[in-house]
């Protein structure tokens, strides 16, 4: 069969099939491919998507791009519900079946010890928004110019300042203390950049982005610490996603935890 | 949790995750193999791939500031110290603005 082999993860034989499975990318159902006691999780792609040059020219393209970044994480979501993925960055493509075995054999030692290490963890994300600092900043430009002298609108401006510097200060002091607290539940934690809102579509300004590692067992724990940490506090939002593959966790480099 | 945007979210049965979780997840994240298809998405597309994604809504970049994809988390409240400065820089632009008419100083 030509094609080229779309690989999304890597991981332990989990003796179940991806019923009900996502549809992939490409809208290839993936299958599982088993060489010597790993299991590569593989779709056929066409080459005419995924050889080189289109698949470059793909990755620019944002639609392309959401649209295959949402049917590999959707692979790879199914997978953590069945077992513990190693996930591989987006677009890992292999001219045919014993490309991607060479790869399993020559990777072997690295997947063991991740899958090893991860075995039966989940990533959680966090984030923190503050909130009443946007609403202050969409008021602003409507600001009133016209009433006031410039002496009383200096006044205004400086005491609005002020209030949105202590709300900053607050905030990120918020932060700062729950990534403590939940770094201290987490085996692991990870900061990510603040996120975009173009991408987002978030609202509020995204102070804090981590990503925990968590036992399956610890989980159920884990949420309701994030949840008891919600309620209460004006002006900041904290938003939970997951339980992800441990993305943030897989990659073995630089890693001086075992 | 999911917050109202301008997109549908198809992803809710995932806790509300939004494309941006997404994305710094199976872009930046994940195990790294050079398979045969050789895209180098560390070193040249992927910083490619967010300045489009950036470009496309320069406006709201812009409020927001626009290097965060290349901003270390730890700097961010570097990020914030800018953000800081360049209000400093509108408002200065607002004063001078409001006394042309020359008025007596205010301030610093």
């Amino acid at each position: 069969m030509t094609g080229l082999r779309y690989v999304y993860a890597v991981c332990r034989p989990f003796g179940a099939a991806l019923e009900d499975g996502p549809a992939g990318v490409a809208g290839v159902p993936p299958r599982q491919m088993s060489h010597r006691g790993l299991i590569a999780i593989v779709s056929t792609v066409p080459e005419e998507d995924f050889a080189e040059a289109p698949l470059r020219a793909h990755l620019e393209d944002l639609e392309w791009l959401t649209a295959t970044a949402r049917a590999h994480q959707g692979v790879i979501d199914a997978l953590t519900s069945v077992t513990t993925p190693l996930p591989l960055r987006l677009a890992t493509v292999f001219r045919d079946d014993s490309g991607v075995r060479a790869m399993l054999e020559e990777r072997e030692e690295d997947f063991h010890r991740a899958l090893e290490r991860l075995d039966g963890r989940v990533e959680w994300g966090v984030k923190v928004y503050a909130e009443e600092e946007r609403k202050e900043s969409v008021q602003e430009p409507a600001g009133d110019r016209k009433a006031v002298s410039g002496r009383d609108y200096l006044r205004q401006r400086r005491l609005r300042h002020q209030a949105h510097e202590e709300m900053r200060e607050n905030t990120e002091r918020f932060a700062r203390r729950l990534h403590e607290t939940l770094s201290g539940f987490a085996e692991d934690s990870l900061l990510h950049p603040p996120q975009n809102p173009a991408l987002s579509k978030a609202a509020g300004r995204n102070v804090l982005n981590a990503a925990y590692l968590v036992p399956r067992s610890a989980s159920e724990a884990f949420v309701e610490r994030v949840d008891r940490e919600n309620s209460g506090v004006p002006g900041v939002r904290v938003e939970l996603t997951g339980p992800w593959a441990a993305y943030s966790f897989s990659a073995d480099e630089g890693r001086a935890r075992p | 949790m999911t917050t109202p945007g301008r997109l549908p979210d198809p992803y809710a049965r995932d806790g509300g995750a939004n494309l941006a979780d997404i994305l710094e997840r199976v872009l930046d994240k994940g195990i790294v193999i050079a398979g045969d298809i050789r895209i180098n998405l560390l070193d040249i597309e992927l910083l490619t791939i967010k300045l489009r994604l950036v470009v496309a809504s320069v406006e709201r970049a812009k409020e927001m500031g626009i290097d965060w994809w290349e901003d270390d988390p730890a700097l961010s409240s570097r990020a914030r110290h800018r953000e800081l400065a360049r209000e400093n820089t509108e408002l200065r632009a607002r004063l001078s603005r409001l006394e042309a008419p020359p008025v007596e100083e205010e301030g610093s």
